[in-house]
């Protein structure tokens, strides 16, 4: 999107919006606009209806030492040619609150339910402000994220009552489940209303995990930041520390060496290989076709092998340094990747090959957690779950980082928005994953893996979107002296989770398992 | 690594034998980890590890488990499900502390949310290190569990069954 394209943005808002705007500003890649924040819904509705704009983040930042306010931010971005635009509103400490503009973008429900745990500030006219991350008998008074926020004095545990809604009627009960499941699963509390089998309504308290990766980013340096990242969510750590490695090299204006970023894509595809492989069998064994789900999880557990002789590392971790990778990959270690690689595909044809061919899996697949078109959108759901339900966002494709530019690639798509929809883009992407790696090594320029990382100014907003295998993780940074001053992260799971409440009801209990796996979503990298 | 897994299946299999007479029992929970710790407990059940056949079970609730297999740093949220989970179990119980987290907070030590290991809150008997620790690890911790449930059923017998 060409700097036009933005002012163009510009000159089309409506009349109401321009006395707020205190001042904007358009490079090559976003548009920043500073507004009154009386005047942000208007402002979030018309981008969003004229534009198709899709929310990415809305988050606060404690500036008060140097600004003398919250500042919010709100990321949104463009479709097609993928224009970013930013909205900034001061938050007055004094009155500590913002409008809310759940009501124009669906999507912000639980961003601003989270600033609200996290800042202590108040979304005006939020449908729905009860607490989201951090617990129930947490005290009133007491807001992390605030730069005065002392961790040193003990949070006391106030007595407290989370309100689930309740639906009312003859026959109908409530099934409470976890937050210890019963299978080795992260925890969770989902609550089923139910009459007889099928689900009339399901509510998700999540947050069991929080653990606090945003504050405890705010004091660790930038190079250990990677090793945190990683631990955001597990099994896409390596997308996690890619994203907050590109914010940080971003804001350091580093030119990251060409090997280093075609080993990048390598690694970034070695890990949706395992993880889709994990997940496709998860999927086939919810439906109780055993042996089908055994030949997947042999190539997860052979993949994951693979990981290790190439990295040193099952879960690739360590890999990623600023300015490169800390690993390189050789022509012997090349050879072994290609070699496993055919065999693998081979392996995965008979696998989908027997999976699709089993009446009993197509029958418990088919019309099940169906996530309409339409849904999906409200929701701004991303990566698989999205293309699963027809929207087109990859972005590997919209917004290419690494090598992702030198190699060609299909965005696979279905529309149905049901289990065997999600369960088919995965397995469709785990040969476009093959494709690319190939492709990748075939193409890799010679030269060093890493360059020595520069000093990276003070204040400044950068963010790095990374494609993860469960679709569209963010980090944005706002640096600081030798450590981020506020470090934003927003795993894909953080998006698809409110989904999964919209495609459950109507199935039956026994469905949900099934449901669940087929969105596959992270409970630490949404609870942070 | 083949060689090396054979070797501990085997003696993993005679030990739960010998010390239980039965099928040794797991209970697993996630105090506030990654989830790449519950990955690789995971991949035990895969076919390449599949303790199921050496008589280790991964059940479902605390009342049938004779381990409890905690991940994570212990985080706010889940101490209290944690330490109702560890009460239901049936004495004797061993608690294993598995990963960095589990065992002294790791990277999250020093949160404002989370404890420095599971040790601040349940006694712990076995710790299993590694971030996350791989499979073989696990069965190793595993085993070193049995050696201490054969050394507690020495000492304290189960109230109220014997004198």
């Amino acid at each position: 999107m060409s700097v036009e394209d933005l002012k163009e943005i510009m000159e089309g808002l409506p009349p109401a919006i321009l006395p707020a705007i205190a001042h904007w500003e358009a490079d090559a890649e976003q548009l920043t606009i500073q507004v009154e924040k009386g005047a942000l819904p208007m402002l979030a509705g018309h981008l969003h209806r004229k534009h198709h704009a899709r929310l990415i983040s809305e988050h606060v930042a404690d500036e008060r030492r140097e600004e003398g306010c919250f500042i919010l931010y709100l990321v949104l971005i463009l479709p097609r040619d993928k224009g970013v635009v930013t909205c900034l509103a001061e938050i007055e400490p004094l009155y500590g609150s913002f409008p809310s503009i759940t009501s124009e973008i669906f999507a912000a429900n639980w961003f601003e339910r989270e600033v609200q745990d996290l800042f202590g500030l108040t979304a005006e006219g939020h449908p729905d402000p009860r607490p989201l991350m951090l617990y129930d008998d947490w005290p009133a008074d007491r807001y992390p994220l605030r730069k005065d926020f002392d961790a040193t004095v003990p949070i006391p545990r106030v007595p407290s009552h989370y309100a689930f809604k309740r639906v009312e009627g003859e026959g109908i009960f409530e099934i409470p489940v976890g937050p210890v499941h019963a299978g080795v699963i992260e925890p969770g509390h989902f609550r089923f209303s139910v009459a007889g089998e099928p689900i009339i309504n399901l509510e998700i308290r999540l947050g069991y995990v929080h653990r606090g990766v945003e504050k405890l980013s705010e004091a660790l340096p930038y190079a250990q930041g990677t090793f945190l990242a990683e631990r955001i969510s597990g099994d896409n750590g390596y997308s996690h520390s890619l994203a907050y490695c590109q914010a940080v090299e971003a804001a350091a204006a580093l030119q990251v060496p060409e090997r280093a970023l075609f080993l990048r894509t390598v690694y970034s595809e070695m890990e949706r290989l395992y993880n889709h492989m994990g997940d496709v069998a998860g999927i086939v064994l919810d439906t109780a076709f055993t042996p089908g789900a055994q030949m997947a999880y042999l190539l997860r557990e052979r993949l994951m092998g693979l990981n290790e002789s190439v990295s040193g590392s099952r879960f690739l971790r360590s890999l990623n340094c600023l300015g490169g990778v800390r690993r390189d990959i050789d022509h012997v270690a090349s050879l072994r990747i290609n070699a496993f690689l055919v065999k693998a595909k081979l392996d995965f044809n008979d696998f989908k090959m027997k999976v699709l061919g089993m009446p009993s899996f197509l029958d418990r697949t088919e019309t099940t957690g169906v996530l309409s078109l339409e849904a999906a959108r409200q929701l701004m759901v991303v990566g698989p779950v999205a293309r699963a339900s027809g929207i087109d966002i990859d972005v590997r494709r919209d917004r290419p980082y690494a090598a992702y530019k030198d190699v060609s690639f299909n965005v696979p798509l279905h529309r149905e928005g049901d289990v065997q929809a999600r369960f088919l883009v995965k397995c469709e992407e785990v040969y476009e994953s093959i494709s690319i790696i190939e492709q990748a090594l075939d193409q890799i320029p010679a030269g060093p893996i890493s360059v020595h990382m520069s000093a990276v100014p003070e204040m400044l907003a950068r963010f790095s979107l990374v494609e993860s295998h469960r679709g569209e993780l963010m980090h944005w940074i706002l640096t600081g002296a030798g450590c981020p001053h506020r470090h934003k992260v927003r795993d894909a799971s953080f998006m698809n989770w409110p989904a999964l409440e919209v495609a459950v009801p109507g199935n039956i209990v026994p469905d949900f398992p099934l449901v669940n796996k087929s969105f596959n979503l992270s409970y630490a990298g949404n609870d942070l | 690594m083949t060689s090396d897994l054979s070797h501990l299946s085997g003696e993993l299999k005679e030990r739960a034998k010998k010390v239980l007479g039965r099928s040794l029992a797991i209970r697993e929970v996630d105090a506030g980890s990654c989830n790449a710790c519950e990955v690789e407990v995971n991949a035990l059940s895969n076919p390449v590890y599949d303790i199921e056949r050496l008589g280790v079970h991964i059940v479902a609730s605390p009342r049938h488990a004779d381990l409890l297999l905690v991940t994570g740093p212990v985080n706010r949220n889940m101490e209290i499900p944690l330490i109702k989970t560890y009460k239901a179990m049936p004495e004797p119980r061993i608690v294993a502390a598995m990963g960095v987290c589990a065992i002294s907070g790791g990277l999250f030590k020093g949160s404002y949310c989370c404890h420095r290991g599971v040790a601040e809150v349940l006694p712990v008997d076995v710790f299993i290190p590694g971030c996350p620790p791989r499979p073989q690890a696990i069965i190793q911790g595993i085993m070193e569990a049995l050696d201490m449930m054969e050394a507690k059923r020495q000492t304290e017998r189960p109230k109220g069954i014997l004198p």
